[in-house]
């Protein structure tokens, strides 16, 4: 996935490195609160062994031998920021000094690689490792998962970047000036060689490093563990909280409505009835204008209050707390 | 253990250490570029890489390329240098993604055989993807076989790039070999004790262990590098020195490199 320059017009790369920049300062921003003097040795020599994972042979079922990115082992360790910028600065170093990967697209090979590979790596790793111990089997599942679908998450964005170039740049005779396949040949090209081969590389390193981790070196895995006591006690909340939003649909059973519910009933007064056209919600009545089923309309909205509800309850304690710090 | 994953990997480690010890060499030659203010050359082959990207014309790009062989004999890079680090990778990888483009692309027939068509505009698409990759790739590598990486990084400051990007870059550099050395010397000693073939669980299992290794020593130096940096006064600000001073030949040179620029842009109106 180290592509070079010409595969990508300019404006597409362009593109790209505009679109890696707030990924970049986040991370920098985030990295030097976190750590303040210890950033520049972390990223530093964390870029160099990136750099070095890179240039691994890995053997692979079926006998073959291949490249891993390493991505997936940064993410679970340094965590997604520190590992966009460390899988970055190994991507800068490879294609300015080494001529791997082309100086024009060294934002979008990092867009691809560095930032959706260590933001998926991370989140499905967070998500199917869940709360489990730091020995657990079911982190190293999570860890292989992790690299496998990270990397072919950044080679799909990577098989549609180059699927676009021959709609949008090409010649008076037609002739792509970039690259010259289509989505329909591009995306299959590139995903084939990547859930097979590449693929399995990031996976044999993710799942093989944290199984050696957790025997070896387990504290390097407690960063992004996710054990937290808050979540695990408030586990049967979000359970008990899941089966109510499952279960609304219930009220849509019982015949009638409550009087003035949805609109002033008999006999209500002026002002009321007023009042009552200055507002339309988005959702009335819990039924979303775009679905049919009255059913599906109430758990739907039940889930979109729900996640409002939650919204706001994190933005007010943010507040609070970034006004207390 | 011929051809294990474990010689492969010791490859690649000393076929990484032989080019950089190869560019510092050649860097530090006395040759046109070598002697060039490195601001100039980071500007100008940096311009005359975007304009290969850009260029919609084969002849343009492929002038570029004449141009930057030019300036490679200039600085005494040698040519079989050229071929083997940089245009054989290049047509390999760049190659094989453009050999379908011939049939693939639609078309007017340019050549059919057995069945095959080759069109015009799979040709023109060939041609545009390995001649841009080769051109820029070849600009890309005169930056820094004729400049010491640390003069490239100071180079950047210039150029507004964030000197904690401009530190990390310098000190990843230097790790890099460090870490190398590390990963060679623990694939060495253990390709020494290892007899017969492994089984490939075997082998898989070795090679996470092996990284595993390597990335439990490179944070241990990262610990140990922060201490040194601590314990010599770093509190977090940087300062880096910037002295380089551009000769007359430096704006002739940056005259030359604009010049380049503006006939390729001319030629492709």
């Amino acid at each position: 996935m180290h592509i070079p320059d010409g595969d990508r017009s300019p404006s597409t790369c362009a593109v790209l490195f505009a679109g890696s920049t707030p990924f970049w300062y986040a991370s920098l921003r985030r990295m030097k609160r976190a750590l303040n003097t210890r950033m520049i040795p972390l990223l530093s020599v964390f870029a160099a062994f990136s750099f070095i994972v890179m240039m691994f042979n890995l053997p692979l079922p079926g006998g073959t031998t291949g490249h891993a990115l390493g991505v997936g082992i940064a993410a679970i360790v340094l965590g997604p920021w520190a590992s966009i910028l460390a899988i970055s600065i190994a991507l800068a170093i490879q294609a300015v000094f080494f001529g791997d990967g082309g100086i024009t697209a060294i934002g979008a090979n990092c867009f691809n690689m560095a930032i959706v590979g260590s933001l998926v790596a991370y989140g499905v790793y967070r998500l199917v490792a869940g709360g489990a111990a730091i020995e657990s089997p079911r982190r190293i599942v999570a860890a292989a998962l992790a690299g496998y679908i990270a990397i072919n998450a950044g080679a799909l964005i990577a098989a549609v970047e180059f699927g676009i170039q021959p709609m949008l740049f090409h010649d008076a005779a037609g002739a792509p000036l970039y690259a010259p396949y289509p989505l329909h040949i591009a995306i299959p090209a590139m995903m084939i060689g990547h859930l097979t081969i590449a693929g399995l590389a990031e996976m044999v390193i993710s799942g093989g490093v944290v199984a050696w981790l957790q025997r070896a070196e387990p504290h390097l895995l407690e960063a992004t563990s996710g054990e937290t006591v808050g979540w695990k006690a408030t586990r049967p909340v979000w359970a008990a909280l899941g089966v109510l939003m499952l279960l609304t649909p219930l009220g849509v059973l019982a015949a009638g409505t409550a009087w003035g519910e949805w609109a002033p009933g008999p006999g209500a007064p002026e002002g009321m009835r007023r009042m009552a056209a200055f507002w339309t919600a988005p959702m009335p009545q819990y039924a979303p204008p775009f679905l049919r089923s009255a059913g599906l309309g109430y758990a739907l909205s039940a889930m979109a209050g729900t996640g409002l509800i939650i919204l706001a309850v994190l933005i007010a304690g943010r507040l609070t707390r970034g006004r207390s710090q | 253990m011929r051809g294990s994953f474990v010689e492969r990997s010791l490859k690649s480690l000393i076929a990484a250490s032989q080019y950089a010890a190869g560019a510092e060499q050649m860097a530090a030659g006395n040759g046109a570029l070598q002697r060039v203010d490195p601001r100039v050359k980071v500007a100008g082959l940096f311009g005359l890489v975007m304009l290969a990207a850009a260029s919609r014309q084969l002849r343009v790009i492929g002038w570029l390329f004449g141009a930057a062989v030019l300036l490679a004999l200039l600085s005494r890079i040698p040519i079989q240098k050229l071929a083997t680090w940089i245009w054989l990778p290049v047509i390999l990888f760049t190659g094989a993604i453009a050999l379908p483009a011939l049939f693939l692309t639609p078309g007017r027939t340019a050549l059919s055989f057995g069945g095959f068509v080759i069109t015009e505009q799979g040709v023109r698409a060939a041609g545009f993807l390995i001649s841009r990759a080769e051109t820029t790739a070849t600009l890309s590598s005169l930056l820094v076989l004729t400049t010491p990486w640390p003069a490239v990084l100071r180079a950047l400051r210039t150029f507004r790039c964030p000197v904690v990007v401009v530190v990390i870059l310098g000190m990843t550099y230097r790790y890099i070999f460090v870490i190398l050395q590390t990963a060679f010397e623990m694939l060495e000693s253990r390709k020494s004790r290892t007899v017969g073939t492994m089984p490939p669980r075997e082998r898989r299992r070795l090679a996470a262990s092996s990284v595993g290794v390597l990335l439990g020593k490179s944070l241990q130096l990262s610990g140990d590098v922060h201490l040194a940096m601590q314990s010599r006064g770093f509190r977090g600000e940087i300062h880096l020195l910037e002295d380089f001073r551009a000769r007359t030949s430096d704006w002739l040179w940056l005259t030359g490199f604009t010049s380049i620029a503006i006939a390729g842009i001319w030629f492709q109106l």
